[in-house]
């Protein structure tokens, strides 16, 4: 079933509106909204909040036998499902288009990227490795959940610490509990964020950062960069929509370089502070 | 997992003996296939794809017609025995969905859906053979099959892979070269040199980023020359055999004439 077209004056005041680099929601064109973290009691759990869409990540680690092809890496997997709950217009167990698209792009960003480095995750060689389980629940979408959703399984990554593991000679591991140790962080090689841009039919409108749920809706295509604060881009995706000019997605890439660097100082100083109020070592 | 294969060497040559920017071989043939109203199987070097468009005609399913323009339907099916190794892909295969609703954006601005209202236009995508750049043939394929159906099109949509290996960029590339190298698809509407669809996977610096995408926007303009020629020859041929034998009576009498 497709969702329910906006009606024609909200259409219209949104087109008048951006035509005059106004967003509805008070935001300029390439303005995205502040993030609001909240970390769990859990270490690896983070609720993170652009605006009104809501998506929490949670993080947890098991020990199995590695693949016999690859006896040296560890495993993650990342379950990310839709659901009616915080999602209403989906109503069928297949998944929809969107779905796989979020699926994909956080397959692609978290995954393929190779921010977390799978031969860390290792305690012996064939065995035993780490299996990292990176879940996500979409609470609520007021747009753009692919940038939330990879935002938040990035922090919760960075937030999670695994139990710290000793190998005695060949065939012998001790997992610490976190009573005895400290658990250790994850060996992240670097920290993707992702930006949705949206592009309108209209030549004279502007393309905006961040879409809201509407904007989303009556947006004539969208494009999703996902860089690090090295500069580096992870996924570039513009599926369609709008044919743009090669000059337009380079001025909008250097937007989302300038976003990254703000956003990886914001993600480091949530962290710390966090990281400051819980007790994890005694020294 | 370093490969002993050299992907440039220093004379400039690449592991399949093509230059730096040099494309693979195109074969384009546009006769026509089973009950489609328009088909195409082209081929980038060893990478095959056939792809039939029907349309535009009445939709299976009235859940799924727009009241103001035509619906694209666009199913990938990739073939077992299309890569080196035999390997059945389920039918919900989440990267195989992806990949038909990438094609099925990229054509979306493309087709005049607007002069159709309430129909259905299907464009189903089979790949025979994989050695790199697959989305850059299916484009390709899909647009000369929509052309060769008579949909009408604001443009031709010509897609082309680029890659960079340290510092050289590449273009059309071949499985090996992909595996090794951060690669893009470009596909752009040479009309307007305006870019439809970029997509990336692989990690790439920004800089090194903005030279490819110009190259490979570049190269699109050179894929449309063939793809016009294709077309332009294939409309030829029809319309001579479409030409009535009578209207050679009177040139003279050493024309046979047929009852």
């Amino acid at each position: 079933m497709r969702p329910p077209s906006p009606s024609i004056p909200e259409k219209e005041f949104l087109n008048s509106a951006l035509k005059q680099n106004l967003r509805i929601d008070g935001r300029i064109p390439l303005d995205m909204r502040t993030p609001v973290f909240i970390f769990g009691p859990e270490l690896g759990w983070v609720d993170c909040s652009l605006g009104k869409t809501r998506v929490v990540a949670y993080v947890d680690a098991k020990m199995v036998k590695p693949t016999p092809e690859r006896p040296f890496e560890g495993m993650i997997t990342i379950h990310s499902e839709l659901s009616p709950y915080g999602v209403q217009r989906i109503n069928s167990p297949r998944p929809s288009e969107e779905e796989v698209t979020i699926t994909r792009m956080l397959d692609k960003i978290i995954k393929r990227s190779d921010a977390l480095d799978k031969e860390s995750l290792c305690i012996l060689a064939g065995q035993r490795v780490w299996h990292i389980r990176l879940s996500l629940h979409f609470l609520a979408d007021a747009g753009n959940m692919v940038d939330c959703a990879c935002l938040a399984g990035i922090v919760a990554l960075r937030h999670f610490r695994r139990p710290e593991v000793e190998v005695i000679g060949d065939d012998e591991v001790i997992v610490h509990s976190p009573l005895e140790r400290a658990p250790m962080p994850l060996a992240i090689h670097h920290s993707p964020f992702c930006f949705t841009f949206a592009f309108f039919a209209d030549p004279e409108t502007p393309p905006i950062l961040d879409p809201t749920q509407l904007e989303q809706r009556l947006s004539a295509g969208l494009m999703s960069i996902a860089l690090n604060a090295q500069k580096e881009i992870c996924v570039l995706q513009k599926l369609g929509g709008v044919p743009q000019d090669t000059e337009e997605i380079l001025r909008l890439v250097k937007v989302a370089v300038a976003q990254a660097k703000e956003l990886s100082n914001t993600v480091d100083a949530k962290l710390t502070a966090d990281w400051a109020t819980r007790k994890v070592e005694v020294r | 997992m370093g490969s002993r294969i050299e992907i440039l060497n220093e004379a400039g040559f690449r592991s399949d003996g093509r230059r730096q920017f040099e494309l693979r071989d195109l074969t384009i043939d546009l006769s026509k296939h089973g009950e489609a109203d328009g088909s195409a199987l082209i081929s980038h070097g060893l990478t095959q794809v056939l792809v039939s468009a029907h349309g535009p005609r009445e939709a299976k399913m009235r859940s799924h017609t727009f009241h103001d323009r035509a619906n694209i339907n666009v199913e990938v099916v990739v073939a077992s025995f299309s890569t080196g190794e035999r390997r059945k892909r389920q039918r919900g295969d989440k990267r195989v969905l992806e990949f038909a609703a990438t094609i099925k954006s990229t054509f979306e601005p493309v087709i005049r859906t607007n002069l159709y209202p309430r129909s259905q236009i299907d464009i189903y995508v089979q790949v025979l053979q994989q050695d790199g750049s697959t989305l850059q043939t299916c484009i390709n394929a899909a647009t000369l099959a929509l052309m060769n159906a008579g949909i009408p099109m604001t443009d031709f949509v010509c897609a082309v892979t680029g890659g960079v290996h340290s510092t050289s960029p590449m273009l059309d590339l071949s499985t090996l070269e992909e595996n090794d190298i951060p690669h893009v698809t470009v596909a752009v509407m040479p009309k307007t040199k305006k870019v439809v669809l970029v997509t990336m996977e692989t990690r790439l610096h920004v800089d090194r980023f903005e030279e490819i995408l110009n190259l490979a926007r570049d190269a699109g303009a050179i894929l449309h020359q063939e793809m016009k020629e294709a077309i332009l020859a294939r409309s030829a041929t029809l319309v001579a055999l479409a030409e009535p034998v009578t209207k050679n009576q009177n040139k003279g009498d050493d024309d046979v004439v047929m009852d």
